[in-house]
């Protein structure tokens, strides 16, 4: 070993310690690979001079310059991962995107909140096993009325302000004639809801000439009051998801006997008497009562045989409970946004 | 119908507060739907009697008064013009408090000193009458409490009555209904028959029997028509809602909300010949007393004499025969007329009167006599007048049949849901007045009854009407709920269809608002988008705007639009399902799905929103609908619509048939419509939509897929369909994709061709495809489009 190799070894690795810390990108940092480790590079050329030095000062010397190649080899390996680092910092700080900006999109559609009221009923009463039916709109005298119990002149008419176009056509005041229709095309058991457009010439804050109700109609065997009051109580509950108290009043509709109204616990203040309620403590919702035996023989169901309840609700006012709406008029103006509050 | 608390009660007094009497009728089936007290709030005031009454020495329109309050002798001052000496009035004493919370104080009125007030009615909230102080029935005791003095401790309830209750429109009906639900006995006023001073009648033929079983009558001669009402009876007539007019009417009136028999008094010196109760003749006509000539149709129930009609039957009197202050003798009419008879006569004459509500819904046919006998007596004590006998015609064979009706004990366990007991049957018929005919025990059956219903109730006729009965008597909450049982098998999910709901929800995800519109819409604006087509029209519209039913969905869709670009919506997607009526024979109810599409295409933001819809993205929801009903054969064709832009608008075609249409708004429809910008629309049969298409897995290739792009250029006139059908009737199976990623017209392109970039892709399913292939087939595609459209490579 000589110390003049020795001396030119320090020098070299040392000037490439320092060409290698100032290498700024892979380019650089292989130029200096090149320049020190290349085949003509600088320690390579000391590899080649060798040679000239006694055969057995070789090894030892081979072995100082080898171990001066690694450490200049892992320095270069060293900072060619700080500059890859580096790059990738920095392209990701390029990438950097301010995420608090709003997302790039279609603006968000909705169902009518009195669509929402309709389907979260007919799923109510899917599980129980109805089917969904519907009917016409422009009726005849005969399913809105006549089929129904109502001959022409009977009292109840006035009960609905009816429009008319002549010929014994008008817009049904009900969804009760879809119940004929169902019966007449299908024998009992039957268990179905039928919701849809009823119109009724009446226009004020709570009353709008086209409003939105659902029918049910159910007939088998030994169908009974009980099971009416059971059905009505178990939905109201279900759709408001309350246990709300449910009451039955005495009423008439021609097409069902026993007639009821059904009011339900306020569903705001739960019964102690709010502006919803009129401080009654009680809502309105529906009228029910079991298929009357003239409306099962009409549509050719024996009324010895089987029996039936039917009940119809005004989807629009389950609407407005449920979404805290108080002026049903809104539900027609179809104002944005109105509308896109119940997306 | 309004009635007043203390009047019922009168009737009958079940020991109820009066909440609770209410809550009974309700859940009994007569709604009480309101209740106000039949005065205001009020304190310190009592009868008082004027002994004199001066005029104020500094003021001609104020009197001064000495009041007697029963104790002593007050000086008041008053201004009412009606003040005199001797009459009783109410006298609020210093100390009293007023409605308002408003208190008598000692007071000097132009220096004359005032311990006091009289008061009207109105200042006291006891009805309006503002015009004077209230004039007191002389018999009054001064000093009396004035609430006390005229039962001011009244409510006047309104209650909602059902048709079928027509029995319940009377004091007499509401006391009847209170003892059912309480098992008390009605007290009612005795009616004692007047005895006729004479025998002078009234000659009355009935020509139609049936409309008219039976008819009373009575002449009254030398009545003093001057002579009011006494107060009770007119408070009582305020207090159900009915104006005072005069002695007579005032007393058939309160015969008729006592006891709900309508009645009718004629001036019996305007009558000439006799009665007779007919139909009307062609072309007669009658003034009546609301001063309305109507010309009466044949149909209507008369009541005529020599001279013509003198009035409706069971509806309203005509002003020819009217009693007034000069009316000397009377003739009282006293019917039964048949609900059918006066149906939907008042409606026709647009009338509808205390009289025809009660006849329509059926008159206790038993009730005349007492009617007759009970005004008469009231009559007498206030205009006096000599009575004669009592007329009847009477056609028994037309009164109503009471038919026995028959409750089985299972049917009624069956519908009821719950045993009630026999006792509880027995008891309500027995309270309801129901004359038992028949209760035998039937095996299987339990006990059948028998029953004959009374003359008031026109309601029962089947077995249901019994069940009915029994479970308002027993209490509609003490029945039980109960969850039906019954099999339940699996719902039936239907491959071929989709449900409304689901293809509400595609265009909710696809950024659309769903909107309810009126079915009926402004004749003017259905013309306008649908012009030439005769809609169908309402006979009785609530408005001209609501007149006629829409043929096609986008009235009310537009018009949703403007409101909403009124309200400063800059940009909407606007969609409704519903149905759109199509006239002719027969009408067709169409259910269409259709939507809106207006401003920016994207919501302004600050990656998007500079740019408008356009054709496209009205296309493009189209065909996303399209994709999701699964349907493979349709096809868009250019469509000349009066109401699109003629350049922008196309018919959907599925399978061949015509299934909707889309485009722009014609800008001459949307100038008038005042939209700035423009509107894209699409209207689709929703049964289209609803189809649903089969899905089956069609395998996946395993081999790589190429994909060559083509520029071509053709003539401007060639649609892209075109060559869309061309490339792939030309390629079949192995084109798996066809695009086209560009269409350039302009610099460097002849004025009269355009040029399209195509983008093909290729892929067989069984074998990786070779350079060869896909040239030759890249080859065979151009080859097409040149022969077949004129097209050249660019």
């Amino acid at each position: 070993m000589t110390a003049g190799l020795t001396a030119d070894l320090a020098a070299l690795t040392a000037a490439a310690r320092a060409a290698i810390d100032a290498a700024q990108d892979e380019r650089a940092l292989d130029e200096v690979r090149v320049r020190f480790l290349g085949k003509k590079g600088e320690l390579t050329a000391l590899l080649k001079t060798l040679g000239a030095l006694p055969a057995e000062a070789r090894p030892a010397a081979g072995a100082e310059i080898n171990v001066a190649k690694d450490q200049v080899q892992g320095w270069l390996g060293a900072r060619k991962d700080a500059l890859a680092a580096t790059q990738l910092a920095e392209a990701l700080r390029a990438d950097q995107v301010d995420v608090t900006l709003p997302g790039r999109r279609q603006a968000g559609g909705g169902l009518h909140p009195v669509t929402q009221a309709l389907v979260r009923i007919e799923r109510i009463f899917a599980g129980a096993g109805y089917s969904v039916a519907s009917g016409p709109e422009v009726e005849s005298d005969y399913y809105n009325f006549e089929a129904l119990n109502i001959p022409a002149h009977h009292p109840a008419r006035a009960m609905h302000d009816t429009f008319y176009f002549g010929d014994g056509l008008l817009l049904r005041t009900h969804t009760s004639p879809t119940q004929v229709h169902v019966m007449e095309r299908q024998a009992p058991p039957i268990r179905v809801i039928c919701p849809g457009r009823v119109y009724r010439r009446d226009s004020d804050l709570t009353h709008s000439p086209m409003f939105q109700q659902v029918e049910g109609l159910v007939i088998d065997r030994g169908v009974s009051f009980a099971d009416l009051k059971g059905t009505i109580a178990e939905f109201l509950n279900r759709f408001f998801e309350k246990e709300l108290e449910v009451r039955f009043r005495p009423s008439y509709f021609p097409f069902t006997e026993p007639s009821a109204e059904v009011d339900v616990q306020c569903v705001h203040c739960l019964g102690s008497g709010c502006r919803v309620c009129s401080q009654t403590g009680w809502l309105e919702v529906m009228g029910c009562g079991m298929v009357h035996p003239n409306v099962l023989e009409m549509s050719g169901v024996d009324s010895e045989t089987y029996s039936g309840f039917a009940f119809g609700m005004g989807a629009d006012r389950l609407a407005m409970l449920l979404f805290q709406v108080d002026d049903l008029r809104l539900f027609y103006d179809n104002d944005l946004r109105f509308l896109r509050q119940f997306n | 119908m309004k009635f007043s608390e203390a009047w019922l009660r009168e009737w009958i007094d079940p020991g109820l507060s009066r909440d609770e009497l209410f809550a009974q009728l309700t859940m009994a089936g007569l709604e009480i739907e309101g209740a106000e007290p039949v005065a205001g709030e009020f304190s310190g005031v009592v009868v008082g009697e004027v002994r004199s009454a001066a005029r104020h020495p500094d003021a001609d329109k104020l009197s001064v008064c000495a009041v007697y309050d029963g104790a002593e002798t007050l000086q008041v001052v008053c201004g009412a013009p009606n003040v005199r000496a001797g009459m009783k009035t109410a006298f609020a004493r210093v100390g009293a408090r007023l409605p308002g919370d408003f208190a008598i104080k000692k007071a000097k009125l132009r220096g004359v000193e005032s311990c006091g007030m009289l008061c009207s009615a109105a200042e006291l909230g006891i009805g309006d009458a503002a015009d004077g102080i209230m004039d007191l029935a002389v018999d009054l005791v001064p000093g009396t409490d004035l609430r006390a003095a005229l039962a001011l401790d009244d409510t006047i309830a309104e209650v909602n009555l059902t048709p079928n209750r027509g029995d319940c429109l009377s004091i007499r009906g509401l006391a009847r209904e209170v003892g059912v639900l309480n098992d008390l006995a009605v007290k009612a006023p005795p009616i004692v028959p007047v005895v006729p001073t004479h025998a002078a009648t009234f000659l009355v033929r009935v020509d139609d029997g049936a409309g008219c079983p039976r008819y009373l009558g009575r002449v009254i001669r030398n009545v003093d028509l001057t002579r009011p009402a006494p107060e009770w009876l007119r408070e009582k007539l305020r207090r159900s809602g009915v104006r005072s007019i005069d002695a007579v009417v005032d007393v058939t009136n309160f015969v008729l909300l006592e006891l709900g028999q309508p009645m009718h008094a004629f001036d019996l010196g305007a009558l000439e010949g006799g009665i007779e109760v007919r139909p009307a003749r062609a072309g007669e006509r009658l003034v009546l007393l609301d001063g309305r000539d109507v010309a009466l149709d044949t149909d209507t129930l008369v009541i005529a004499d020599a001279g013509g009609p003198v009035a409706i039957a069971g509806v309203m009197g005509g002003t020819r025969s009217g009693v007034g202050a000069a009316t000397v003798d009377v003739f009282l009419e006293c019917a039964f007329f048949a609900p059918l008879a006066v149906a939907g006569t008042a409606r026709r004459y647009g009338l509808h009167t205390e009289a025809s509500h009660r006849y329509e819904r059926g008159v206790d046919f038993a009730l005349q006599r007492d009617a007759m006998e009970r005004a008469t007596a009231l009559l007498l004590d206030i205009v006096g007048g000599e009575p004669g006998p009592v007329t009847e015609a009477l056609s028994a064979g037309h009164l109503p049949v009471r038919e026995p009706v028959r409750l089985r004990q299972s049917r009624l366990n069956a519908l009821v849901g719950v045993e009630i007991a026999p006792e509880e049957v027995d008891a309500a018929f027995a309270r309801l007045d129901f004359e038992l005919v028949g209760r035998e025990t039937q095996p299987g059956t339990g006990i059948v009854w028998t029953i004959v219903p009374p003359s008031h109730r026109f309601d029962v006729e089947r077995e249901a009407d019994l069940v009915e009965e029994v479970c308002r008597i027993h209490g509609y909450n003490r029945i039980p709920a109960r969850r039906p049982v019954a099999p339940v098998p699996l719902r039936e999910v239907p491959l071929a269809s989709s449900g409304e709901t689901e293809l509400r929800e595609q265009l909710a995800g696809l950024g659309f608002q769903e909107a309810v519109t009126f079915s009926f819409v402004d004749p003017a604006l259905q013309d306008l988008l649908d012009p030439g087509v005769t809609a169908l029209r309402l006979a009785n519209p609530m408005s001209s705007e609501q007149a006629v039913m829409r043929t096609n969905l986008l009235p009310g869709l537009v018009n949703a639009l403007r409101l909403n670009v009124s309200r400063q919506q800059e940009r909407a997607r606007l969609f409704e399902v519903g149905l759109a009526f199509i006239p002719g024979e027969p009408l067709r109810q169409e259910q269409r799905v259709a939507g809106l599409l207006y401003g920016s295409r994207l919501p302004e933001s600050w990656a998007n929103g500079r740019e408008a819809v356009d054709f496209f993205d009205a296309k493009g929801v189209v065909e996303r609908l399209l994709e999701w009903a699964g349907l493979r054969a349709v096809a868009f064709e250019p469509l000349a619509d009066p109401v699109l832009h003629p350049g922008q608008s196309a018919a959907l075609m599925v399978d061949g048939l015509r299934a909707g249409r889309l485009g722009r708004l014609h800008p001459e429809i949307e100038a008038r419509l005042d939209f700035a910008k423009p509107v894209y629309c699409f209207e689709l049969d929703a049964q289209a939509i609803l189809g649903r298409g089969p899905r089956r897995y069609q395998g996946i290739s395993r081999y790589p897929s190429v994909r060559r792009d083509l520029a071509i250029v053709v003539p401007r006139a060639v649609a892209a369909g075109a060559v869309e059908s061309v490339v792939r009737e030309t390629l079949g199976a192995i084109l798996v994709d066809f695009r086209i990623f560009d269409v350039y017209q302009g610099k460097g392109i002849d004025s009269t061709e355009k040029s399209l970039g195509l983008g093909l892709t290729f892929q067989d399913a069984s074998a990786t495809l070779t350079d060869d292939q896909i040239g030759r087939c890249t080859q065979d595609a151009v080859g097409a489009l040149e022969r077949v459209l004129g097209a050249r490579l660019r």
